[in-house]
């Protein structure tokens, strides 16, 4: 059973990191991070290839992950995949025991390292997220039945609190429940006003929200969120407050610290974008007062 | 209409001189290459005057009046055989269907002028946008008459996805999320939104297609559709 699943549906505060394959076939850094943060978190995503950008297959360093012991929420992106390779690799997941799937559209290749390439987008979230639960049910796209009977997976979601319009939005997250979406990760939210509203709608659906939150350790790296990362724009207090920091990383630190604390009276879980500085997350969840994972 | 944009000269050039063309013959089209002004009789005449200059000797050119359907091209094309037996090549300033209805009918060497770039709606005179992606499944109707296969960079069927912000799409810059004015429309209209859109069926648009009106009205006589 998914621990995930499991805390979520307990009423259980849960703590989700981020884990980027890497760039090659070094493993040695990835599995250094997995150690830091693991031990904190009900569940570590596994992105695919993120931004857009040439990474090691999520599939694989899902593998990684549950061999050192933790949970892994293995991520598929419609972009670089067509409907009989999203198939696939749902079936090689459960086949090794990987329960937990964040489905998503996937960042346009034009943004990302390899922007000649052509994006597949066969499927969109909404419809691999059908697909994933008609999986559940014991076949695939075209009703077959699956040998091995059904998946078990516990089918996650993108949702964006800060778009607006917030109707369009919503309208497309009600859809990824309707499809079979059961819980959400958000993009980093700064707005708590716009977040309690995504989680009181979503909540009405039965879906559970976890909150992202990302450590801004630098000017620099404010710019490349405000540049590179779709659906998101970092508000100027905060911008101001860690650019005019005699230690931005401290402010970056003492910003999550404050956000994840918030987040705790507000949504189910929290997810965790150190954005570099993985190292300090620990720090980040025992300051803001969230137990450990494990 | 086809939607045509200059292909790159230096291309061209090398083009004609992989098979050591010197005198060139040129078509163009009097149908969508002509109003995307890349392919009528001035674009044909100056596409001429840049061979010159360029070493070639032009041996003449013709817009016939629908490059794309074979026969009417091939009979442009007779009316000038004897400046095409003069010829080494021909270059076509007209669509890849035109080019190749052209290359069907000419005996030589005969290379794209230009690229065929979409189809598209002239939203205004001389400018054109695409519209459709020809997907042989249309969902216009679920989607208040705006297309997302096209107007959305990824395609998607359901949206907005993460990349739209304060109703913009973040994909293409400065753009609306087709998504957001989709929604927006049906409201408009009354109409709810469609739900959630089914995974398209792409065997609809299966290559090569080919239709055969004569094959339909002769079932159609047989009372079939
Ligand atoms: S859905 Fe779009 S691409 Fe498909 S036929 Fe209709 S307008 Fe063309
Ligand atoms: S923001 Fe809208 S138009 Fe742009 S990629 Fe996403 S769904 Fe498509």
């Amino acid at each position: 059973m998914s621990r995930l699943r499991d805390a979520l549906e307990r009423g259980e505060f849960v703590v989700t990191g981020e884990i980027a394959p890497p760039r090659g076939s070094d493993l040695a850094a990835m599995r250094e991070t997995m150690r830091i943060v693991g031990p904190r978190c009900h569940a570590l995503n596994v992105t695919d290839n993120q931004g857009a950008s040439l990474h090691m297959s999520s599939f694989a360093a899902c593998l990684v992950a549950k061999e050192l012991g933790y949970e892994p929420i293995f991520q598929q992106t419609c972009r670089d995949r067509n409907r009989l390779a999203l198939q696939s690799d749902l079936m090689a997941a459960w086949a090794f025991g990987i329960e937990n799937v964040l489905v998503v559209t996937g960042d346009d290749p034009r943004s990302g390292d390899h922007p000649q390439a052509r994006g597949v987008f066969d499927l969109d979230s909404t419809q691999l997220l059908q697909v994933a639960a008609g999986m559940n049910e014991g076949h695939d796209m075209q009703g077959r039945p699956l040998s091995g009977g059904p998946t078990g997976f516990y089918l996650g979601a993108a949702v964006f609190p800060e778009a607006e319009p917030w109707g369009a939005q919503l309208a497309r997250a009600v859809g990824k429940i309707e499809a079979g979406a059961r819980f959400f990760q958000t993009q980093a939210v700064f707005d708590l006003d716009k977040l309690v509203r995504a989680v009181d709608a979503l909540h009405q659906h039965g879906a559970k929200v976890v909150a992202g939150v990302l450590v801004l350790r630098s000017p620099r790296v404010i710019d490349f969120v405000n540049k590179h990362l779709a659906g998101l724009a970092v508000p100027d207090d905060v911008a101001k407050r860690i650019r005019e920091a005699p230690d931005p990383a401290e402010a970056a630190i003492d910003l999550a610290v404050e956000q994840v604390a918030a987040i705790r009276d507000i949504a189910d879980g929290v997810h965790v974008m150190p954005l570099g500085l993985d190292a300090r997350v620990p720090e980040i969840l025992a300051r803001a007062g969230v137990a450990a994972g494990a | 209409m086809i939607v045509t944009k200059p292909r790159s000269l230096e291309r061209i050039l090398e083009d004609l001189q992989s098979v050591g063309a010197r005198r060139v013959f040129v078509v163009g089209c009097g149908e969508c290459a002509t109003a995307a002004r890349t392919g009528g009789e001035e674009e044909v005449a100056a596409f001429s005057r840049w061979l010159a200059e360029h070493g070639f000797e032009p041996t003449g050119g013709v817009v016939p009046e629908v490059t794309c359907h074979r026969p009417g091209a091939a009979s442009a094309l007779r009316k000038h055989r004897e400046a095409l037996d003069d010829s080494d090549a021909v270059v076509v300033l007209a669509c890849g269907a035109g080019t190749q209805a052209v290359a069907d009918a000419a005996g030589l060497p005969v290379f794209p002028g230009l690229e065929s770039s979409f189809l598209g709606m002239a939203v205004r005179n001389g400018e054109f946008e695409e519209r459709c992606q020809m997907c042989g499944e249309c969902v216009l109707d679920a989607t208040a008459g705006i297309c997302p296969v096209t107007a959305c960079p990824k395609g998607l069927l359901n949206g907005p996805c993460g990349a739209m912000w304060e109703g913009v799409c973040e994909a293409l810059g400065d753009q609306e999320c087709v998504h957001v004015r989709i929604r927006e429309r049906l409201a408009a209209q009354g109409r709810g939104a469609a739900g959630v859109l089914p995974p398209k069926d792409w065997s609809k648009k299966r290559k090569p297609d080919a239709v055969s009106v004569r094959e339909r009205v002769r079932r159609g006589q047989e009372g079939s559709r």
